[in-house]
């Protein structure tokens, strides 16, 4: 039997970026709302608790932003790295409304500092949050609890049963028990489903066991394979996710952003046998971030190891582990587990394939480049000669999952027989209606904010 | 010696924020921090004693306890900065007991004001008001090595700060941005001008600052008025009593007040504070001293409004007592922290 079904118009079910959105939205038109949140209060947030910022469209300067970055850019600068797999009008949509959501964030408390040290390319487009992502969920849900919005944490939500083109009932785990919840109005917002090993490891098959999960374990996707059974419409490649290289030594779940490692380009990289197996120097390091998730996913073990010498160490942004250090890379080569021999072989190989290095510069494409090497290095080749010597272990870490719901303009699901009456959905969940690969950064927070306020607007309209 | 173990520890902590810098624009730790790779221990002396424990970056901290990275950066920075304040104290060991002990606290202020009393009867009054009861002579005979001991001590636990931290030749544009930044504690305005976190979890409040600004200019009022009292004196040869509408007395009265409100608030506000986020085994000690502190103000007050009635020997040793005991304390007590933060940020003013 549904119990308390009369006291909360709107359900939301999640507790990141695009939950509070929504339910501090839907709460200022008058809806009692309840926001129901698998993570026990420390970790509540989910992966939006990990984010540095929020990629806003600007025809002046705003805020923190400086300059100008308007809508066609913005779209070019996605379809760059989505390789045209983007719903065009839905993202449109997005960055037009990204505008307005800075100051609109700002008045829910949150606030933004100028550009963090280390990414001043982004002073332009992205805004950074004072404090990072869960300040500003903390700000969230201080305003939406002032909004008379109540939460549960440690209440994961288990099923929602649709019939007849709608939600009619929720049920969720609380205090070790089922309970059950009739809402005039549900919003969707619990994330991918990338904390599910045993999901990935479907899609992706067996290595995915090795890969870590940069974020919260809570997104196991239960409510979207819950929908999915149901034959709600989906959107997204299952077998893709967004994936980077990041220290092989960070934890299985939520090692967030101080797990990433910058030193690729100023680096070779080998697998466990030794080997090199990919161009290390292509291109600048953030547009390689993402491709070598997939590279090292593809090695046996899904690991690689990267090697540097002292005079590559300055170079990059400090990671959260200090490096392996030796003073012989036969030593560094034992520290981490390598066969000695080969490491050697391989880079004294590639030391021999470096050429002139005087015009090294660190922080463009410098065409200094190894010769007759296979797999060659493009740029900043300088040989490893000079000790101590360094080494990271590098795996793949995954960031989100792309399949997802399918929403229309109004964040409304849907299923064979049409819309469903009191379905939304926001956020990680949905993104996949708007990018089909790829990622820009600060552009997660876009889709959940934007689409957080959509989809509680019309839950709240819903419920009248 | 200084235990390494909370320098490590505090460290390990600095090199995740390194790699993280969300906190960046909370206040001057950050970017101090983020300016080196490689951390040495008088630069992690140099960072606690930049933090004025505001807990902004612990409740915007994604990696806080259960995490297993189980950042805490205030507790740490402000264990730290204890102990630099405890080992850099002339004698070190006078540093080590009063921080950590509020009942000694309290002793000292009884045995200080005992012994007014004590030199109240045994010792002949000469002139009018207080003077009737202690002569001026008397009282700087006790209070002047009562002032300029303390101020030695702190001297010499600056100069051992200050190699500690590696410390350059000071210009006179430390100096400045240093008082500039001082002045309007411009770091507890938390980065984004909405104060700290402190005294009820992650809401932002302007209660600290407020409350740390009464305390700092009450102080200041005060000491200027026993500063004019003295130029009176002996520029002027015009002793005490003053009248009302006099430099002393309204400088006196207007510190008295600001401190006395001050003081109550902050133990309101460090009740309700996590501990936790601090370094507990110096919460009493801390609390004892802002209590003497509050005692000096509303003791100083009391002589005001009882200064013609039987009870003025009393308050006047309890008044007096009390104030010896606040000197002779100063390098040893939380006091110690205003000279340190300074030092701090002259240092900070020559990284920039
Ligand atoms: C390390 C890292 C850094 C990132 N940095 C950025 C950045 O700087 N900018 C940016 O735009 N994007 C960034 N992203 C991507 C960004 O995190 C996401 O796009 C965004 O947070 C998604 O928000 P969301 O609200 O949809 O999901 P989440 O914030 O993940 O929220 C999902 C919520 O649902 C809850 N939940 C899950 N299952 C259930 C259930 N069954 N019942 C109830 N609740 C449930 C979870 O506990 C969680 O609270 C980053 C991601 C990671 C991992
Ligand atoms: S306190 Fe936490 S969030 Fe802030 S900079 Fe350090 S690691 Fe990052
Ligand atoms: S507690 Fe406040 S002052 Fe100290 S490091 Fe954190 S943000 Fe800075």
């Amino acid at each position: 039997m549904p119990e308390k079904q009369d006291r909360y118009d709107v359900v939301v079910v999640g507790g990141g970026n695009a939950a509070l959105c929504a339910a501090m939205t839907a709460a200022e038109t008058g809806a009692k709302v309840l926001i129901l949140e698998a993570a026990p209060e420390p970790y509540r947030g989910g992966n939006s608790r990990h984010t540095r910022n929020f990629r806003c469209m600007h025809e002046g300067p705003l805020s923190v932003l400086i300059d100008r970055y308007g809508e066609d850019e913005y779209f070019d600068d996605l379809i760059k790295v989505t390789g045209g797999r983007t719903d065009e009008a839905l993202a449109r949509m997005v960055i037009r409304e990204t505008e307005a959501c800075l100051p609109w964030m700002q008045d829910h408390g949150v606030h933004f500092q100028p550009s963090l040290s280390g990414t001043l390319s982004l002073a332009r487009t992205n805004a950074f949050f004072m404090g990072g992502g869960k300040a500003l969920v903390n700000a969230y849900y201080r305003t939406a609890e002032a909004l008379g919005v109540d939460v549960l944490y440690d209440a994961p939500v288990t099923h929602l049963a649709v019939a007849d083109g709608r939600v009619n009932r929720v049920e969720y785990i609380h205090g070790g028990q089922q309970h059950n919840l009739a809402p005039k109005a549900v919003v969707v917002a619990s994330g991918g489903f990338q904390a599910d090993i045993d999901w990935l490891a479907e899609a992706w098959g067996p290595p995915a066991r090795n890969f870590l999960i940069r974020g919260t374990p809570y997104n196991r996707g239960t409510v979207l394979r819950d929908l999915i059974d149901q034959g709600a419409d989906t959107v997204g490649d299952p077998t893709q996710c967004h994936a980077v290289a990041i220290d092989g030594r960070a934890p299985k779940y939520d090692g967030g952003i101080v797990t990433r490692l910058d030193c690729v380009p100023f680096s070779i990289v080998v697998n466990r046998d030794g080997d090199r197996f990919h161009d290390e120097g292509e291109d600048v390091w953030p547009k390689r971030y993402a491709i070598w998730g997939r590279l090292v996913a593809a090695q046996p073990d899904q690991v690689g190891y990267v090697i540097i010498d002292s005079k590559s160490l300055p170079l990059f942004m400090p990671s959260v582990y200090p490096p392996i250090e030796a003073g012989s890379l036969a030593e560094l080569a034992r520290k981490m587990g390598l066969p000695a021999g080969k490491l050697q072989t391989t880079v004294a190989a590639f030391n021999a394939a470096c050429g002139d290095t005087v015009g090294f510069q660190p922080t463009e494409l410098d065409g200094v480049a190894t010769n007759g090497l296979t797999p060659p290095k493009s740029n900043w080749a300088r040989p490893i000669d000079t000790p101590p010597y360094y080494g990271y272990s590098l795996r793949t870490g995954v960031t989100f999952t792309y399949l997802g719901l399918r929403v229309d303009e109004r964040a409304q699901c849907s299923d064979a027989a049409g819309p469903i009456s009191n379905l939304w959905a926001a956020g990680e969940t949905m993104a996949g209606s708007i990018l089909g690969q790829g990622y820009l950064a600060g552009f997660g927070m876009a889709i959940g904010t934007v689409f957080g306020r959509i989809a509680g607007r019309e839950a709240a309209n819903h419920v009248g | 010696m200084l235990d390494d173990t909370a320098i490590e520890e505090a460290r390990r902590q600095a090199q995740i924020c390194n790699a993280c810098r969300y906190c960046e624009g909370y206040c001057s730790v950050f970017p101090a921090l983020h300016a080196q790779r490689v951390m040495a221990d008088g630069d992690i002396v140099q960072l606690a004693n930049l933090c004025h424990n505001c807990q902004n970056c612990f409740d915007a901290c994604q990696y806080t306890a259960p995490h297993e990275f189980d950042l805490n950066l205030p507790g740490i920075l402000a264990e730290v900065r204890q102990e630099s304040w405890e080992e850099t104290a002339f004698p070190a060991a006078l540093g080590r007991s009063f921080h950590r002990n509020g009942t000694l606290i309290a002793m000292a202020a009884v045995v200080a004001m005992a012994a007014l009393f004590a030199l109240l009867r045994a010792l002949p009054g000469g002139g009018e008001g207080f003077y009737a009861m202690l002569s001026h002579g008397a009282m700087v005979a006790i209070f002047l090595p009562a002032f300029v001991f303390p101020l030695v001590a702190l001297g010499v636990g600056l100069k051992r700060y200050w190699s500690r931290v590696g410390g350059e030749r000071i210009r006179l544009g430390h100096l400045r941005a240093a008082f500039a930044s001082a002045a309007q504690m411009r770091n507890l305005a938390g980065g984004h001008g909405k104060g700290c976190n402190f005294e009820d979890g992650d809401r932002f409040s302007q209660g600290r600052r407020v409350m740390h600004q009464l305390v700092m200019y009450g102080f200041l009022l005060c000491f200027a008025a026993t500063t004019a009292g003295t130029i009176l004196h002996y520029v002027f040869d015009m002793p005490a009593p003053y009248a009302l509408f006099s430099l002393p007395k309204l400088l006196g009265l207007s510190g008295g007040i600001l401190l006395c409100i001050g003081t109550l608030g902050m133990m309101r506000l460090k009740l309700r504070s996590r501990p936790d986020l601090q370094f507990p085994p110096v919460r009493r000690g801390e609390f004892g001293f802002i209590l003497l502190l509050f005692i000096v103000s509303a003791s100083g007050l009391a002589l005001y409004a009882g200064g013609g009635t039987t009870a003025l020997g009393a308050l006047l040793a309890l008044h007096l007592g009390a104030v010896l005991a606040f000197f002779l304390l100063t390098p040893y007590s939380k006091m110690a922290h205003g000279f340190y933060r300074f030092a701090a940020l002259v240092r900070d003013a020559q990284r920039r």
